[in-house]
């Protein structure tokens, strides 16, 4: 098979979602990874990398369509189609029905592989897919290589990223989710092999896709914009979004710019007063650790971490909290972290940027008359 | 974040309950540039004491331990942290309800509040207590509560306000130096390296690990003790503070339930021993909730639910009450259950003060502050010396066996002779087999297999009819036989043939060798050659510190004799007296000689069939030493004794003991003579001499004038302890060490009762005697004294009770007995001019 | 209503975890063992639905015979009913899984649980596909993500989150739901709970493995950090200093956060 990967892309007011752009570093190095022979096989015609039949972007048309500044952005990413699936019973979000788009527009493309963040709604889609078409699914990679046709060198997350696995998928079309709050870089190294991912390496700053660099870019005229209507069944339809409600107009945690962490150090349900005002001051929003929603001092939609939201702000100010793998699995997308925290030996300590050793009761009040007396001075 | 110092005076690792107090009663003792390190964060470091339940019951078994948690209490209130709820060990069977009526006893004679209840007297207490599965308690009002990281916190506080104690968190030991001459150098850790010629480890679980990396051992086993939370609580949510109700041991289950809050913990000793190694103790990082938190494994919990819930049924099987935390929490347990404190006999200046739990910690700390500061602690710690353990003793399969063996009876009714089961045996005589062919009945002393008794001389008890004193209660005959009685006699009457290979032996020589002893021992030992001197060793505070026998083999060479027990404490102690200038060494002998004792009317006629040396009471006079040729083989032979008669210990390398035993017995046979055990030899000869035993009646609570060991000069050579023991001859003593005799054995139901030891003297009206030092009287010593004919009792008493013929009583299981005091002093009851001795 | 859940036993893990010495497993020498928060939500819910409905909640795992102590865990948590798929300690992949849970469900009757309950997805190896893969096997309709749940005569109504709001769904019985943590809060074990749990009878039932195209080579723990946070300072002196940071992060003026949103873009 010679077909294009698939990657599906969840657009987000226009702009391509961050855990899509992740999907497509890795279904990008698929698609344009230079072909090379796999030592290890004895017959030379089957080796080499399979998918030389470029990227497309997969997005649904079923919330107003892709913006043209999102169109851009994918031909700058290498992608090489932007196949918008459009049908008159696409109206709103349905899992089975979007599975069965992308089950056959692999038909229609002989596609190699299907790509797709791990999202609540990538991951969904996907494990239809695998059910519909009786493959396997590779979930959270963080880096792919073909290695010869129908298998693929994989590096995934376990454990949300507290464990690496390497892993080998045999298959007749390779059907992975990118783990949302993974960095995705380069995912091909020179050598063929899956390359530690940059979240990884002890230098790595934090996050952000690895922007595209020149020799193997498709100019962005290249890109045919094209359609599919897909041919679907009620069954299809059983289950969709019927409804989307917002939070009360509340910014959402997980797209936040600034999120100002509570932890046990909070000390109860009142301490939350001080961080919410803060975080007004600032234009973000309140995150919690678990123990602090487990002891039910905050409500669950506030959790950052591996069972709560992943989050990616510029800031994490985290107050309070000591940094248990679980609650630093869903910040680790931060571009900063700052902890605020009276034990310098806490493990936040070796997760963030700066640090202010102290107690958050005394400190946060005394940041928000600080950042309130510079504003009254403006 | 705290700059790690280059130097301290000393670095205290741990910062638990122990590491707090020892650094706090450092610095009160004038120590400055101290430094406390932990890995984890204050503070709570993810130690135990971080885990631990915190209540303090005033009762224990041993007199120290007792000490130490009354000291410990005391401070702890001093800082705030006590709260006092009472508490209660409940009974569901018989046996457990004698067992609290000794406890009770017990309690008595140390001064500690204590009081019997009925079921009923229970549930008054504790209403949530279904009183119809008890038998009845045992209730200590003075029991209690405490914030034990609360009471760390402030002394370190304390310590850091004298300006003498920087606090390191977050710093990770990684290797301990030492200098050229093997003393501690310093310790490197993850946050700089520390120079320092004093090095405490107070890490617990972790001990082992930290003193590997000096090359030290400290034998403790970090094992599994179950927790769990249960709430909320309806009855206590009107609580105020963390406790308002008694904390309830229920022993018979090896459990206990002691309210917190709005919850009830449960904790239990009754599972499975769950030993875990300290190298695989998680990190701080790896743990889940801290190292010492392990996740908890509900199937060696579950059975004892039932258990708990039988007890408090409607409080621990509310629905609506959940499981809201449990643990397998990690404790340390040593070989013999007691605290493991002292400087490393390894590595000088390397300490441990390790295995504690949180009613000693701080009374541990300071009194190992005493100790490293010079000064002789106030509570004896002797049994917790770390130099106690034999190298056998010190293995981790030594130290987990024993573990295992324990775990179960944290809350047993053990008795005291109790035997070890596990680890034996270890160390035998050249004569085991033979031992073993005669029926020995072996008990354990320091690793040694020692015969107690032989089944073979069952017939004596027929020719002794009458006279064995024989024991009905089965308490009392456990661990017991009145073939010991009948051995006693038959020594009385003929002789009698001992093994003492567990005996200690070490030989101090050199050219200073005489200047040496002479520092250490009470008594003059500028003697001839030949001569057997019986000492004490005093502390520096004039306390005793070891009681033994030292010969001189020649002018520089002297052999001091001691007991197993003691015998590695005791070479520490002389090691640490030598001069520095290695003019004086001492070498331990223990392994290269064998010791057997051939006492009696007719010892030295049986003696006479083995050599042709001189030895009639002229030519070998009581009190001498010297080489016989015996049988082939040439026998160091020691005329003393323990038992009050005429005889010798008689020394032969341990390779020819069995040649020497062997002809000894075969001469013996024509004169009756009998294979004895310790029975008679540490309890019943002793007693009927009044010989004083070093840990029973002699500690360094108590001084010679008392004991009535002084001599009547004081020698001219400066000694160690030689002030206190001036200052105790001129005051008249508080006390005197007495022996008594029981008038009678009956009890209410007509049974007849032997007291063991440890129960309270009282006056003829029935009040405890207190003596003007605050000392309450107490049985140190009792065992039966088959030749007078009594069972026999030693105790300190005032000096208006200290007068032969004073009729007083003696409390046992809650009944007491009419005693008399036989002796004042330590004159013997059996032969008290000491006939048979000089015969 | 009788709803069954499923549920899967995984090492409880501290901050930093430790491999055996082959790369294949977590080192689990010293764990203890547990269930997924997510999982624990499902049960708790099972159990609610119950309590208001009436019915019975069975709990399921596939894994080694040790997992039975996960089931037990939940019966004492209020489930009536344990069933355990015993395995030989092999790790399942998502297809044989779903394949054995539905050939079980088969053998105890197909319309026996109107409602399955999943977790989202299992802690360790964060699939996300066994619900679903078992839906498509049982011919049902399926959600995930759900954080609240309501169930009226044979409809079902699900909730979870979407961008800054929820989103909505309607299924009809039975479904197969995947629940996520912050549906409700967990009770803990009674005691009396606990002693229904070690009395009850596990079923136990033995599926043949089978291998799913996915083949683990190792796993590797990332490589530490280490960095350490560099201290603005102590207490509320370190405000200005922290008021510094925060302005050069671009996170205090609105003028930097026009800025900052340009870099992203």
């Amino acid at each position: 098979m010679s077909g294009p990967v698939l990657c599906l892309v969840e657009v987000d007011d226009g702009e391509i979602a961050g855990p899509s752009q992740r999907a497509l570093a890795v279904a990008r190095s698929l698609a344009s990874g230079p072909a090379r022979a796999d030592p290890e096989r004895a017959d030379p015609a089957s080796a080499g990398l399979p998918a030389d039949g470029g990227l497309t972007a997969v997005v649904f048309a079923t919330l107003g369509g892709p913006a043209d500044r999102a169109a851009a952005d994918l031909a700058g990413q290498g992608v090489t189609e932007l196949c918008v699936v459009a049908s008159g019973e696409l109206t709103c979000y349905a899992p089975v029905a979007w599975a069965r788009a992308i089950e056959q527009l692999i038909a229609a493309r002989s596609a190699a592989a299907v790509v797709a963040a791990a999202t609540d709604r990538g991951a969904e889609v996907l494990a239809h897919l695998g059910a519909l078409t009786g493959l396997p699914v590779a979930a959270n990679c963080v880096a792919a290589t073909a290695t010869s046709d129908q298998n693929w060198r994989l590096l995934r997350h376990r454990w949300a990223g507290s464990l690496l696995e390497d892993a080998i998928l045999a298959a007749p079309v390779a059907l992975l989710t990118v783990a949302a709050d993974a960095v995705a870089a380069d995912a091909v190294a020179d050598d063929g092999a899956v390359p530690e991912p940059a979240s990884a390496s002890p230098d790595a700053s934090g996050q952000v896709v690895a922007p595209v660099s020149g020799g193997a870019m498709i100019p962005a005229a290249d890109m045919p914009v094209t359609t599919f209507a897909p041919a679907l069944q009620a069954a299809d339809l059983r289950v969709r979004a019927t409804q989307s409600a917002g939070q009360g107009g509340g910014m959402s945690l997980a797209t936040a710019r600034v999120v100002v962490g509570g932890g046990r150090g909070v000390g109860g349900p009142d301490g939350f007063a001080a961080l919410e005002e803060l975080a007004g001051l600032l234009g973000g929003v309140v995150g919690v650790s678990r123990v602090v929603t487990s002891q039910g001092w905050r409500p669950h939609r506030q959790q950052v971490g591996q069972t709560g939201t992943k989050i990616s702000p510029e800031l994490y100010l985290a107050c309070g909290i000591s940094g248990a793998i679980q609650h630093m699995a869903g910040c680790q997308s931060a571009k900063h972290i700052v902890a605020v925290n009276t034990d310098p030996d806490a493990p936040i300590m070796s997760r963030a940027e700066y640090a202010v050793i102290g107690d958050l009761n005394e400190v946060i009040p005394a940041l928000v008359a600080a950042i309130r007396a510079a504003g009254g001075q403006e | 974040m705290t700059e790690t110092p280059d130097r301290a005076s000393a670095v205290i690792i741990g910062a638990g309950i122990v590491g707090n107090s020892l650094a706090y009663h450092l610095a009160r003792l004038g120590w400055t540039q101290l430094v406390l390190l932990d890995s984890g964060p204050m503070p709570n470091p993810g130690g135990s004491t971080g885990h631990a339940s915190n209540f303090i019951f005033p009762i224990e078994y041993s007199k120290m331990m007792m000490e130490l948690t009354r000291d410990s209490t005391e401070q702890y209130k001093e800082l705030g942290v006590f709260t006092q709820s009472g508490g209660i060990e409940v009974a569901r069977t018989e046996a457990r309800m004698q067992e609290l009526r000794r406890r009770c006893t017990q309690a008595k004679s140390w001064g500690i509040p204590a009081e019997l209840l009925t079921p009923e007297g229970v549930r008054k207490l504790v209403p949530y207590l279904d009183d119809a599965v008890i038998l009845g308690g045992a209730y200590f009002p003075t029991v209690g509560v405490v914030d034990s990281l609360r009471a760390g916190t402030l002394m370190r506080e304390r310590a850091q306000q004298l300006d003498a104690l920087t606090v390191v968190a977050g710093a990770e030991v990684v290797g301990i130096d030492k200098a050229a001459d093997g003393r501690v150098a310093g310790v490197r850790t993850s946050k700089g390296d520390i120079a320092t010629d004093v090095v405490a480890i107070c890490c617990g679980v972790w001990s082992p690990r930290v003193a590997r990396m000096a090359g030290a051992r400290i034998p403790l086993t970090p094992i599994v003790h179950q927790m769990i939370s249960v709430g909320p609580i309806a009855l206590f949510d009107g609580t105020e503070g963390e406790i308002g109700y008694p904390i309830v041991r229920d022993v018979d289950e090896n459990m206990y339930e002691r309210q917190h809050g709005g919850d009830m913990e449960v904790g239990s000793y009754a599972h499975r021993p769950i030993i875990v190694a300290p190298d695989d103790i998680p990190s701080i990082d790896e743990a889940v909730l801290s190292p010492t938190e392990m996740p908890f494994t509900s199937d060696d919990f579950d059975p004892q639910l039932e258990r708990a819930l039988e007890l408090m049924p409607d409080l621990l099987g509310d629905e609506r009450a959940g499981v809201r935390y449990a643990i397998n929490g990690l404790i340390s347990m040593t070989p013999d259950g007691h605290p493991v404190l002292g400087e490393t006999p390894e590595v000088p200046g390397l300490w441990s003060v390790a295995a504690s739990w949180i009613k000693e910690g701080p009374g541990i700390g300071r009194a190992v502050a005493e100790w490293m500061s010079g000064v002789t602690p106030e509570v004896d710690i002797h049994e917790a010396d770390v130099s106690r353990f034999y190298s056998h003793q010190r293995t981790t399969a030594h130290v987990t066996a024993r573990a295992r063996e324990a775990f179960n009876k944290m809350y047993g009714i053990v008795h005291p002779s109790e035997q070890w089961q596990s680890g034996r045996p270890v160390r035998v005589s050249p004569v085991y087999q033979e031992e073993r062919d005669l029926g020995a009945v072996f008990h354990e002393t320091a690793g040694w297999e020692r015969p107690m008794w032989y089944k073979h001389n069952r017939d004596l008890l027929d020719r002794y009819a009458g006279k064995l004193m024989d024991r009905g209660s089965e308490w009392e005959s456990r661990w017991w036989s009145p073939i010991i009685n009948a051995e006693h006699l038959a020594m009385r009457d003929r002789a009698a043939l001992f093994d003492l290979s567990a005996f200690a032996i070490l030989d101090i020589t050199g050219p200073g060798a005489l200047d040496a002893v002479q520092r250490l021992a009470v008594a003059q030992m500028q003697v001839p050659v030949g001569k057997v001197v019986y000492t004490s060793f005093l502390d520096d505070a004039g306390g005793f510190r070891a009681d033994l026998t030292i010969m001189r083999l020649g002018p520089r060479h002297f052999r001091v004799v001691t007991g197993g027990a003691t015998g590695m404490a005791d070479l520490k102690w002389i090691s640490d007296h030598l001069p520095d200038d290695a003019c004086a060494v001492v070498t331990d002998l223990t392994s290269a000689w064998t010791t057997f004792g051939l006492w009696g009317p007719k010892a030295r006629e049986i003696l006479r069939h083995l050599t042709d040396d001189d030895i009639s009471n002229a030519g070998f006079p009581f009190g001498t030493c010297r080489e016989i040729e015996a049988e082939g083989l040439t026998v160091l032979a020691s005329r003393i004794s323990y038992v009050g008669e005429l005889g010798w210990e008689l020394y032969v390398p341990i390779e020819q003991g069995r040649r020497l035993w062997e002809a000894l017995f075969s001469a013996g046979l024509a004169y009756g003579m009998v294979p004895a055990g310790i029975g008679v030899y540490g309890t019943t000869g002793r007693l009927e001499k009044g010989y004083r035993a070093y840990g029973a009646d002699l500690d360094a609570s108590y001084n010679l004038v008392e004991a009535g060991m002084a001599r009547p000069k004081v020698k001219e050579q400066d000694f160690v302890g030689k002030a206190g023991y001036l200052r105790q001859r001129a005051a008249p003593p508080a006390a005197i060490l007495c022996t008594l005799t029981v008038d009678d054995h009956a009890c209410a139901s007509g049974e007849l009762r032997y007291m063991l030891g440890g129960e309270p003297v009282l006056s003829a009206a029935g009040e405890p005697l207190t003596d003007a030092k605050g000392r309450r009287s107490y049985v140190t010593s009792a065992g039966s004294g088959p030749s007078v004919g009594k069972h026999l009792l030693l105790a300190y008493l005032p000096p208006q009770q200290a007068i032969a013929g004073t009729p007083l009583l003696v409390e046992y299981l809650g009944e007491q007995y009419p005693v008399t005091v036989a002796v004042a002093g330590s004159t013997p009851l059996f032969d008290p001019a000491n006939e048979r001795i000089r015969s | 209503m009788d709803i069954l859940v499923l549920v899967k036993r995984v090492p409880m893990v501290g901050g930093k975890m430790v491999l055996t010495a082959d790369g294949q497993d977590v080192d689990t020498r010293l764990s203890g063992f547990t269930v997924s928060p997510h999982e624990e939500c499902a049960v708790e819910e099972a159990v609610q639905v119950t309590e208001r409905l009436g019915g019975t909640v069975t709990v399921l795992t596939l894994g080694p015979p040790e997992a039975a102590d996960q089931l037990r865990d939940m019966l004492a948590l209020g489930a009536h009913r344990g069933v355990l798929l015993e395995t030989d300690g092999r790790e399942w992949g998502p297809i044989a899984t779903a394949a054995a849970i539905a050939a079980a469900i088969g053998e105890l009757g197909p319309a026996a649980f109107p409602l399955i309950l999943a977790g989202n997805e299992a802690a360790d190896t964060g699939g996300y596909q066994v619900g679903i893969r078992l839906a498509h096997a049982l011919g049902r309709p399926c959600v995930t993500g759900i954080k609240r749940l309501e169930v009226a005569g044979d409809l079902l109504r699900a909730w979870r989150d979407y961008g800054g709001g929820q989103e909505e769904f309607e299924l009809a019985l039975p479904a197969v739901v995947g629940v996520k943590e912050g549906i409700n809060l967990p009770r803990y074990p009674s005691l009396p709970g606990r002693l229904r749990a070690k009395r009850a009878q596990i079923e136990v039932r033995k599926p043949a493995w089978q291998a799913d195209g996915l083949r683990k080579i190792a796993l590797r723990v990332p490589a530490g950090s280490a960095q350490r946070a560099r201290v603005l300072g102590h207490g509320a002196g370190a405000v200005p200093e922290l008021i510094r940071v925060l302005g050069d992060i671009g996170v205090l003026a609105p003028a930097g956060r026009a800025e900052a949103d340009g870099t992203v873009a």
